[in-house]
């Protein structure tokens, strides 16, 4: 009697266990994040780094410094 | 009387020499100014916006152009990828970034009044403000 008791309550204590998991799994589940339906983009600009940008800046005044007849 | 002769053939070397020196230094001024300046019928296009830069360095229409704008256009155009491509190569970059880069200046150095193309592509006109650039330029 005792022992079936017990065996009720941590089957009752399991039991809440796995509702709040399941709640957690619900939860979890809202936050999950569906394939884009849009095409993925590949900008063609990736090449152009603003650290390259930066980098040529100077070589690039000095071109159309020496050449502003074509600038 | 005597003189006076010898006196002029001594100076005359002199007088000669001296023009030379100015015609040398003439020369030597006049021609980097007239390789360095614009051909007059490009700074016309583009003084009237009818020619304008481009972000990716090179020039652009911004209304249909003659045929010998276009032409010019071209032309420069030719000639600036040239210039791209050697400074690439001496930068390690491609010519497309070298290229990229130096629109980012042109696009800044444009004078009030003329054309240039915003990263959206449309054509706007230089005012006294700064010109809207891609966000990369420095």
């Amino acid at each position: 009697m005792k022992t079936t008791r017990t065996g009720a309550r941590r089957l009752a204590i399991g039991g809440r266990c796995v509702v709040v998991m399941a709640g957690m799994s619900a939860l979890a589940g809202c936050v999950q994040i569906d394939t884009p339906d849009k095409p993925i983009e590949i900008n063609l600009n990736i090449n152009i780094r603003q650290e390259v940008v930066y980098r040529l800046d100077g070589d690039a005044k000095k071109l159309i410094e020496q050449n502003s007849e074509i600038f | 009387m005597g003189n006076d002769k010898m006196r002029m053939t001594k100076w005359k070397p002199t007088g000669l020499a001296l023009a030379a020196i100015a015609t040398t230094a003439a020369v030597a001024f006049a021609v980097p100014s007239a390789m360095a300046q614009r051909d007059p019928a490009y700074a016309a296009a583009r003084a009237a916006g009818q020619v304008g830069e481009q972000p990716d360095g090179y020039l652009g229409f911004a209304t249909t152009p003659t045929p010998a704008i276009r032409a010019l256009v071209q032309d420069l155009n030719i000639k600036r990828k040239a210039a791209y491509t050697a400074s690439a190569q001496s930068t390690g970059s491609t010519v497309e970034q070298f290229a990229f880069t130096s629109g980012c200046n042109l696009i800044a150095q444009t004078k009030p009044g003329e054309k240039y193309q915003t990263p959206g592509g449309a054509w706007k006109t230089r005012d006294a403000s700064p010109p809207e650039r891609d966000a990369r330029c420095p």
